[in-house]
């Protein structure tokens, strides 16, 4: 077995603590005012694996999203303490620019939010944010973000109309391909499918798994079913800790936690 | 029984209430449409569109009026709109919960409701004091700080009512907040925006009071934005409160002018707002 081949195989059964870390969090402390909202978490990110975050509301879940690109940040009185790294250097460093840190973590909310613009300046909107771009050089970077989405065939004839007339699925997907148009490192799931009805959450669930092979992807969901379905690997946050994290295999049939146990058969959440 | 007639009755109370209250309100503005109608329609010419205003008891029209009064209106939303627009947007987006926003919100609430007759006194003292005489250019400033005020309201409002996800999208893809605004809240807002401009030139187009005391009048055909310039309220607050019946019917006319004016740009602003693509983003 050749090393990559040994890496897939260890994603394949969520054993990705042994891999290098693409993203990682180091004693990571969050605080809203005076409230403590994440309690020394540690946590590794494989590449081209999918690490779902699971627990019940107000467990912290989103909120460590929110700190991995920093968008807490535009906030007053929110602050994190601790370190979060991506290849190695801290995101919090004094020099990074946090545009270009978004550049290359990207994040998919909870509710589609198209743009009020086309279809196709939606794609290009992060794209030309990130860099000088010439209009055929967009033009390919549309077509094949959108093909990664899976939605090019939907719309390639109507691109210049409004994103807002698509269907919440679509919006939804398109708001991904806006996302991989940047070429990011990490991509951030938000409950993507919470919004959405159930032919699209299978729909984003396929696509979840195709864009694994290329990212780092970590996704914060309500639904188990889609934990088990589309992660590697599993973690369980409960009152801003990090319970347990595994193989999503293991997390569903074999938890070593008792309140991951209780979570994941549904006697509490 | 007894309860369910008591309840039935109370409703038709509060209807015929509200109802009254609402022909009351439609009566009174009915009376004045009728009245300005009836006086005014009869002065309706061509000459009141090419003639200068006459001296008493002359042939005459209205031209340098409405020209004065579309100048003065035009600068002074030129100058009140950015102002407006970009306190707006500090309210809205930079300042947010700032305790330097909630002052400033509080004093555009007092600016909002100041008489107007407060403001033309102000530029008064502040420009005509100064240049040492009316001026179309003052009373233009003078137009422009009762417009800011509305403008800062609603385009605060407006911005608001955007969705913070999508405003949040936006950051999350690399945005700075100034990229943000200009791409995403702008245009998502742009109806809302636009009828707050439109309300502001509605608001500005009837003012007397700080154009008696900034460009004053003029009875003759003046460009000269330094010299006192001629202008419809004006005019017709003169022109209403002399004895010449002339004067009386061209005043009645301008009156009719203005509200008409008025009535045609809020119909155009609202084919246009719906006709733009982010229209129904604002509604």
């Amino acid at each position: 077995m050749s090393v990559p081949e040994l890496a897939a195989a260890q994603i394949e059964h969520g054993a990705t603590q042994f891999l290098p870390p693409k993203f990682e969090a180091r004693q990571l402390n969050f605080y809203y005012g005076q409230t403590r909202a994440l309690i020394d978490i540690n946590l590794k990110f494989a590449d081209r694996s999918i690490t779902a975050l699971i627990g019940p509301s107000g467990c912290g879940k989103s909120t460590l999203l929110r700190v991995f690109n920093r968008m807490y940040a535009l906030y007053p009185g929110q602050r994190a303490t601790g370190d979060v790294r991506l290849d190695g250097q801290s995101i919090f460093a004094p020099t990074v620019d946090v545009a270009s840190l978004r550049f290359r973590v990207g994040m998919v909310f909870q509710k589609p939010t198209p743009f009020p613009m086309t279809i196709f300046d939606n794609v290009a909107f992060g794209l030309r944010l990130a860099q000088r771009i010439s209009k055929a050089r967009a033009g390919e970077r549309v077509e094949s973000a959108l093909r990664d989405a899976a939605m090019w065939d939907e719309v390639k004839d109507k691109l210049g109309e409004d994103a807002r007339s698509l269907s919440g699925g679509q919006q939804q997907r398109l708001c991904i391909a806006r996302t991989i148009a940047v070429q990011p490192e990490v991509m951030l799931f938000d409950e993507p499918t919470a919004a959405l009805d159930p032919i699209s959450t299978l729909r984003i669930e396929e696509l979840l798994q195709s864009l694994r092979e290329k990212y780092c992807i970590i996704i914060v969901t309500h639904n188990l079913q889609q934990a088990a379905r589309v992660s590697n690997v599993t973690g369980f946050m409960y009152l801003g800790e990090l319970v347990e994290i595994g193989p999503t295999g293991q997390i569903f049939t074999a938890p070593k936690n008792r309140r991951t146990d209780d979570y994941v058969t549904g006697r509490f959440g | 029984m007894n309860r369910r007639r008591l309840r039935k009755l109370g409703n038709a109370a509060a209807l015929c209430l509200s109802a009254t209250a609402t022909l009351v309100g439609l009566a009174c503005l009915g009376a004045i449409l009728w009245t300005l109608l009836a006086r005014g329609l009869s002065g309706m010419s061509i000459a009141l569109f090419t003639q200068m205003t006459p001296p008493p008891g002359a042939q005459g029209g209205l031209l340098n009026a409405i020209y004065g009064s579309v100048v003065m209106t035009v600068v002074g939303i030129f100058i009140g709109a950015p102002i407006g627009i970009l306190a707006g947007t500090y309210l809205a987006e930079y300042g947010r919960d700032s305790r330097l926003s909630s002052v400033i919100r509080f004093v555009n609430d007092v600016l909002l409701s100041a008489p107007s007759i407060i403001v033309g006194l102000f530029v008064y003292e502040v420009l005509v004091v100064r240049m040492g005489h009316f001026s179309a250019i003052a009373g233009a400033v003078a137009l422009a700080i009762i417009a800011v005020p509305v403008t800062v309201r609603t385009t605060e409002d407006m911005l608001r009512l955007v969705p913070q996800g999508m405003k949040d999208a936006s950051t999350a893809l690399g945005a700075y907040p100034w990229r943000t605004i200009t791409n995403i809240a702008y245009p998502a807002a742009r109806s809302g925006i636009v009828t707050g401009l439109l309300l502001a030139v509605a608001r500005v187009s009837g003012e007397t009071a700080p154009l008696l005391f900034t460009a004053l009048n003029n009875q003759f055909w003046s460009k000269d934005l330094n010299a006192p310039m001629a202008n419809l309220p004006v005019v017709i607050f003169q022109f209403a409160l002399s004895p010449y019946k002339n004067w009386q019917q061209l005043a009645w006319s301008g009156a009719l002018l203005i509200t008409l004016a008025i009535l045609t740009l809020s119909v155009i602003a609202r084919l246009v707002i719906s006709a733009l693509p982010g229209g129904k983003a604002g509604r």
